[in-house]
């Protein structure tokens, strides 16, 4: 395998821990990245990762509880098997994690410490103070610089990946990148290209993302071929810090550790928060979700948090919607030893000490549950079949996407502490079905050099176009830029109405040519980032189209996707059988509209405005049911539902073959 | 989606802000200051000035200029990508709070960029050097395979208070910025150079010259890793080596500069004592 090469695009999480692997696997790697690896956006996960360990073994918790959350948490919408197969894997990812050295909070014993995350009742999550997603990605960024010395991987850093280069037969053979410092453009031929280029929350123009999560790698894959899926579901975190450039993730782990969100029961309430009694304090996520509490997952506690600021009045600032998010009852040490992180953040930035004072905080656009359709091929048991060239595939031959840049792992909503896990999982997981991809393949270095050589004068083409229009009077791509985040985030974000997406979608899709009509102020070839941004604000916008376009298609509400005309309504009786009725009557609802809609939107690009089609979901493990959380007031709905799913079983044992696992898909 | 208000008194905010930076084309070219001009918001920092300058590219005298290049990632202080000089103080522009700097000069805010890193262009440097630090120590865990082979490990709850510090080092070279015996390397490319020749001729240069003190922090965190520690040895002949321990003036600046508050002086102590030890041991087992 001499000649056989592989190019990854990316270095967080995913891209690093596939490099790593494959070197490991003795292929050499061409490393990709906008930034030193070390700098990508992974640093900014800050909680912690899941998994079942030992102690919540022994208080009843398994894989299958892990896996079961997730796909709870998701609203149903992930395919089975991959998410089955990261939650057997998870223990054994942070064994390795913690083998490579990552400095995990420890118990006094020194077995790795855990708290509780969001949409669980199981302390899986461990933890690095609360800059784990930056401690784990060091420890991966370690492991390659290893390799890198060793020979095995070459890392091309301030290099924008600008689309996959495919073949006469629709094979994935390369990429083309620029040097964003000599701003040349070459191609990097390979037998099989790996996207993980993460998310897209710069299409939203402020969210908790990186300068570099543009999305217009994946974009750039999409406009060639790749499929892009479920794009609708951007996740927004409940808290984050307000700010004039970027909005700043205050980690779940706040609540984790036992935060407190709550406002003033009175609104319009002056007076500083430390002086009203507890009474006088609406907790109101623990008051509607007793059992969980605070830890509800991230869509229903954003929804609770926008509803009490926008509908009820309450937020707690004159002059800007927020909550408090609140810590103060916590020892100062012990914050210290656990959130120092997060702490030094608001401090820093808000110049207030979040020991002594609650937090102000309010939702902000977080992470892309969508992302790149992938393939995966399942085993016997519903899992993951090991080293399968499926697994992790694009629908474009020899692409494949890994990370948050896939669709695969969290559905409609993700669970916190599960992206970092999904990132290294499908990183690590994906290595071997690569190699056997690379053995079954004529090598890209014998392919003729024409075809590369003509998708480098392709990319040269667009790129001498967009320098000869410096000094027009065309659009200018950062203020083109800020109109789309703001289009973004009226119309798609917690709650979505179906004329405001049509009027954004109409809107965005008018961008696709003035996008092309941007004039740049700089015209040189040297460090030209006016002209690396142009292009992935021109890149931008067919991903905002795809999640405009799944929003406005999907007439439901699942997780992240919220739209108030076609909510379910709450029960309203109070007699005990009407109100029975009324649940029998919600739970025929749950169901029709599951048959309707529990499906992946799947949007292919067609040149100006991407087509969209549906895909059944593979739950061949798990039967699709209510996702109440303990909702106050909906009991009778779970009595109802656990009901019918009795009867149901019992009916299907008399018949045992219809569980049979064979034939999914 | 958060409509931002404005945090305690906004009473005597300036509508506007001046802001020079230093500017150079490229390598080997004559950097020259340039005034700005932008509207004044609530909540700015650094970044969000220069996001400002770049969608309005011109100077305060209406001259249209291309937009001033800079490195930024993450905005919050955990990427290391921004570190710049500003009003003459080495730092992260992210968390370079507006509102603070006009406390300290409301006349203007100073950008330059750090003057120990090549300018590639404007504010951005080339920080490659550090990072070839980091493999001249050998910074990592030399584990066996990435197969499951159980936890690693256990960790004293203590070792780990130790080592956290350590590993929240971003790369971000204030410290090396700061540092009187870290002296500017620039190695520029000869006409048709290969990348090979030229990468060989800058790590040649590199290691001429003192390793900085992140580097020597990142040896001590791995050398006290149970299984880090099998490339002590290693470790500790680079830091006896040219450009080592031994160039340390202790000046203590490191400390003071560091963003993450990361005891670079006490790591540099360690790394002293284990490399005086280290020689000894050498000398008796010749």
């Amino acid at each position: 395998m001499a000649s056989n090469r592989v190019l990854v695009v990316g270095g967080g999480l995913a891209g690093l821990s596939a490099t790593m692997k494959l070197a490991e696997l003795g292929i050499p790697v061409d490393l990709l990245s906008l930034t030193p690896v070390k700098r990508s956006h992974s640093v900014c996960a800050q909680g912690g990762i899941n998994s079942v360990n030992d102690q919540t073994r022994q208080q009843g918790d398994n894989e299958w509880n892990h896996f079961d959350d997730t796909i709870y948490g998701g609203d149903f919408l992930q395919n089975q098997p991959p998410v089955k197969e990261m939650a057997y894997w998870a223990p054994k990812v942070i064994d390795l994690m913690d083998r490579l050295g990552v400095t995990f909070n420890r118990t006094p014993e020194g077995y790795i410490d855990r708290r509780r995350f969001g949409g669980t009742l199981y302390k899986r999550t461990a933890f690095a103070g609360a800059t784990t997603g930056q401690q784990l990605l060091y420890a991966l960024d370690e492991q390659v610089r290893r390799w890198e010395v060793e020979g095995l991987v070459k890392k091309y850093e301030f290099w924008d990946f600008l689309g996959p280069v495919l073949d006469d037969n629709g094979r994935c053979v390369g990429g083309v990148a620029q040097d964003m410092v000599s701003m040349e453009i070459r191609s990097f031929p390979a037998d099989a290209v790996v996207v993980a280029t993460g998310g897209c929350g710069l299409i939203y123009g402020r969210s908790t993302m990186s300068v570099f999560c543009t999305g217009s790698a994946a974009s750039r894959c999409f406009q060639a071929g790749a499929k892009y899926g479920n794009g609708e579901f951007i996740q927004v975190h409940p808290t984050a810090i307000p700010g004039a450039d970027k909005l700043r993730l205050m980690s779940e782990s706040a609540r984790g550790e036992g935060g407190r969100v709550w406002v003033p029961r009175r609104p319009n309430d002056t007076r500083p928060p430390k002086q009203i009694p507890q009474s006088e304090r609406y907790f109101f996520l623990e008051e509607r979700f007793p059992k969980y509490g605070n830890l509800v997952p991230r869509d229903i506690a954003t929804r609770e948090i926008f509803n009490i600021c926008v509908n009820e009045g309450l937020s707690v600032d004159p002059t800007r919607m927020c909550v408090y998010l609140d810590l103060t009852h916590i020892p100062r040490h012990e914050l210290d030893r656990k959130l120092g992180g997060i702490l030094e953040i608001y401090e820093k930035f808000q110049g207030v000490d979040p020991r002594d004072e609650p937090m102000k905080i309010f939702p902000a656009v977080h992470y892309s549950m969508g992302g790149l359709w992938v393939d995966y091929e399942a085993n016997g048991e519903g899992g993951l079949l090991p080293g399968s060239p499926r697994n992790q595939s694009t629908n474009i031959p020899g692409l494949y996407a890994i990370g948050e840049c896939d669709y695969q792992y969290h559905g409609a909503n993700r669970l916190g502490a599960n992206s970092l896990l999904s990132c290294i999982f499908s990183g690590l997981f994906t290595g071997p079905g690569i190699v056997n991809w690379i053995k079954s393949n004529k090598a890209a270095a014998d392919l003729p050099k024409s075809i590369f050589e003509g998708a480098v004068a392709q990319h040269q083409a667009r790129h001498k176009k967009l320098l000869s229009t410096a000094s027009g009077s065309g659009e200018n791509p950062y203020v083109l830029h800020q109109e789309l985040g703001d289009i973004m985030t009226r119309a798609a974000t917690v709650v979505r109405y179906n004329n405001q997406l049509t009027e954004a979608y109409e809107k965005v899709s008018a961008m696709v040519e003035r996008a092309q009509r941007c004039s740049l102020t700089d015209a040189g070839n040297w460090t030209n980032q006016n002209v690396i941004f142009t292009k992935s604000v021109q890149d931008m916008i067919p991903v905002a189209q795809c999640i405009l376009k799944g929003a406005l298609m999907r007439d439901e509400c699942r997780g992240a996707h919220f739209k108030p005309d076609f909510s379910m309504p709450s029960l309203s009786a109070t007699d005990p059988t009407e109100r029975r009725l009324e649940a029998e009557k919600w739970c025929d609802a749950f169901e029709e509209n599951t048959r309707k809609y529990l499906k992946s939107s799947i949007c292919t690009w067609k040149g100006q405005e991407p087509e969209l089609t549906y895909e059944d979901i593979d739950t061949r493990l798990l039967k699709p049911r209510p996702r109440l959380y303990g909702l106050v007031g909906a009991e009778v709905i779970e009595e109802v539902w656990k009901n019918r799913c009795g009867k149901q079983e019992q009916s299907e044992q008399a018949r045992p073959q219809s569980k049979q696992l064979a034939g999914a898909v | 989606m958060i409509a931002p208000g404005p945090e305690a008194n906004s009473a005597r905010k300036p509508s506007k802000i001046n802001v020079k930076v230093l500017r150079q084309d490229g390598p080997g070219t004559p950097p020259y200051w340039e005034r700005h001009q932008v509207d004044y918001e609530p909540d700015m920092n650094v970044i969000s000035v220069l996001q400002k300058i770049a969608a309005q590219a011109q100077t305060i005298d209406g001259k249209k200029v291309p937009p001033v290049a800079w490195d930024c990632g993450c905005l919050e202080e955990v990427c290391g990508s921004c570190t710049m000089v500003i009003n003459g103080r080495v730092r992260q522009s992210c968390s370079a709070l507006v509102d603070r700097l006009l406390e300290d000069n409301s006349e203007e805010i100073e950008l330059q960029p750090m003057t120990k890193f090549p300018v590639v262009r404007d504010l951005m440097v080339d920080r490659s050097r550090l990072f070839h630090s980091l493999k001249r120590v050998q910074a990592w865990v030399p584990v066996d395979s990435y197969f499951d082979m159980g936890a690693g490990p256990r960790i004293p709850r203590e070792d780990q208070e130790q080592n956290y510090p350590l590993s929240q080092c971003m790369s971000c070279g204030c410290c090396l910025e700061a540092c009187p015996q870290f002296n500017k390397v620039e190695v520029l490319r000869q006409p048709g150079e290969t990348d090979e020749a030229f990468d060989a001729r800058k790590k040649a240069a590199y290691e001429s010259e003192f390793i900085g003190p992140h580097a020597i922090s990142q040896a001590m965190l791995f050398n006290s890793h149970p299984v880090g520690k099998n490339l002590q040895k290693e470790r500790l002949e680079t830091l006896t080596g040219t450009g080592g321990i031994q160039a340390c003036g202790n000046a203590q600046n490191c400390v003071a500069v560091c963003p993450k508050e990361i005891p670079l002086t006490t790591s540099i102590a360690r790394a002293g004592r284990a490399a005086t030890l280290y020689a000894i041991k050498k000398f008796f087992d010749r």
